[in-house]
């Protein structure tokens, strides 16, 4: 049991990696991996709204979706991101210092193809709770360590002479498909 | 006017006789022994599979590079490493297209030389693994006939493979991963071994890459701590579990991490600048090698290694930056 949520969990963080492997999340992965700073709130960001997406997705999947199977792509959207909001109104009243460091990111992502893509996998995977909870962990993890190599690359360019045509996010789109080629190492990792 | 008698200069004030080619070129020297074995074992296609690779990076660096850059000798590093990484017998246009791919995206694209995040050559050879997935694993025998090529050498580009007619031979780490055949230790030291063209003769490129830590045109920390992490990680390993683990001298000389610990991740532009950082870096690429073969779905990582510490070189700089001497409080301001 115990071997199998690792293996979900390092599979979902690196192996499967969902920016660098599946391409997901690609719009904080350009947007906010400019400063390490920002990059390490939005990974943390990422797992606080996965691991309630996971939640969400497991209580819709066991209670409600076996009644209607064709509302689960509209229902995911709309309760994960209602879920995430009312959390985020719960931590602004409870713990402000926690929402000054991920208030601003929440609003961001709830809707993010990431947060869906794991709840779609999740059902897929026929995953059960522990097993949803660790993958939404290991994805957030996994978001968050391509979004702080990704910042840290990028603070260490600004000094360097990019060519006119690969300024902006062209340089940033081939260094993440030069990242994603670095992870194919971990293809098949922990698998045989 | 006449000339000041003190000349007020920046520093640095003391300037040693080594420029960029210089370190280059030398660079460049030393990997000669190891194309002539390399000849030696897999006959003159090695050559040309070196060749169309370095064509490919020189060519590619003389039309978009800045002007003069070519003369400083770094492409020609990286298509020669490039090369001495392929297979042999692999069709001469791959090789060709990797050498381009080598320079425009792994170097050419940040701005040049000194500002690229990866090793062009491992990411010029990782894109021709995604690209090339079946011919970067047709591994030739060794000592084919110096003068006979393999037909898919020679192949139309992108017309298929055409008949592939060689003796093939899986590469140690390959025997080992899928069917737990050890080689013996002798032949892997020397080069007799199926393997990436430059990968296979272990003792030789420690010579070369001995003389250049020697010259210090390489830190020789890397290597050393490559060596020492491989050798601890998998000797804990091999101790748990030897029939699953091979032996850390296996580890130490089979596949690419002899030419990978030399002279890809010694490339002065892609390792840590601070001492200290250069232990981390190599401590972490034996552990990443020792990870993926162990346990990940490749016989071999160094490659891959070698790239993920490359985009956590940025950290590990930052990390290990120095102190400077003084700034630091001993008391609380008050």
């Amino acid at each position: 049991m115990m071997g199998n949520l690792l293996w979900i969990f390092v599979s979902a963080m690196v192996v499967n990696n969902f920016t660098l492997a599946y391409f997901l999340g690609l719009c904080p992965f350009m947007g906010v991996s400019g400063k390490i700073y920002t990059a390490l709130r939005m990974g943390a960001a990422n797992i606080f709204v996965l691991t309630v997406a996971s939640l969400c997705a497991w209580f819709l999947n066991t209670v409600i979706l076996p009644h209607a199977p064709f509302l689960r792509l509209i229902s995911f959207i709309l309760v994960i991101a209602s879920a995430v909001q009312i959390t985020e109104m719960v931590i602004k009243k409870v713990s402000p210092a926690l929402f000054r460091a991920l208030g601003i990111y929440l609003p961001l992502i709830t809707t993010n193809c990431a947060i869906l893509g794991m709840a779609l996998f999740q059902t897929n995977r026929g995953y059960g709770f522990l097993e949803g909870i660790f993958f939404a962990w290991g994805a957030g993890a996994g978001l968050t360590l391509a979004l702080v190599l990704m910042a840290s690359i990028r603070e260490t360019l600004e000094l360097a002479n990019v060519p006119e045509v690969a300024k902006g996010n062209a340089i940033v789109f081939l260094i993440a498909g030069m990242l994603s080629l670095a992870f194919m190492g971990f293809a098949g990792l922990l698998s045989s | 006017m006449s000339r000041p008698r003190f000349l007020v200069t920046a520093s640095p004030h003391l300037r040693g006789p080594a420029t960029t080619p210089t370190i280059m070129w030398n660079v460049v020297g030393s990997l000669v022994p190891i194309i002539l074995a390399a000849t030696f074992y897999f006959g003159i296609g090695a050559l040309l599979v070196i060749g169309s690779a370095t064509a490919g990076a020189m060519l590619t660096e003389a039309l978009f590079g800045r002007k003069g850059s070519l003369g400083d000798g770094s492409a020609a590093i990286t298509g020669l490493l490039l090369g001495l990484i392929l297979p042999p017998g692999f069709p001469l246009w791959m090789a060709f297209i990797g050498g381009v791919v080598s320079i425009a995206f792994g170097k050419l694209i940040f701005g040049g030389l000194g500002q690229n995040i990866f090793n062009p050559a491992l990411l010029g050879r990782a894109f021709l693994q995604a690209a090339f997935p079946v011919a970067i694993t047709t591994w030739v025998e060794p000592r084919g006939g110096w003068l006979t090529l393999p037909a898919q050498m020679t192949s139309v580009p992108f017309m298929g493979a055409g008949d592939v007619d060689v003796v093939t031979s899986a590469t140690p780490l390959g025997l080992w991963k899928f069917e737990r055949i050890g080689t013996e230790l002798w032949n892997l030291m020397v080069g007799h071994i199926g393997g990436s063209l430059g990968e296979t003769s272990g003792l030789l490129i420690i010579v070369c890459g001995g003389y250049l830590a020697l010259r210090n045109f390489l830190n020789w920390r890397i290597p050393i701590s490559i060596f020492i992490s491989v050798a601890v990680l998998s000797g804990l390993l091999h101790l748990i579990d030897a029939s699953r683990y091979p032996s850390p001298l296996f580890m130490l000389f089979s596949g690419g991490l002899m030419l990978g610990a030399w002279f890809m991740a010694t490339d002065m532009v892609t390792s840590p600048v601070t001492n200290k950082g250069c232990w981390v870096f190599g401590a972490g690429v034996g552990a990443l090698v020792v990870i993926i073969r162990a346990w990940g779905g490749m016989p071999e990582g160094v490659m891959y290694a070698i790239l993920l510490m490359n985009a956590l070189v940025p950290y590990i700089n930052e990390w290990t930056q120095p102190k400077v001497f003084g700034t630091r409080l001993t008391e609380a301001p008050s």
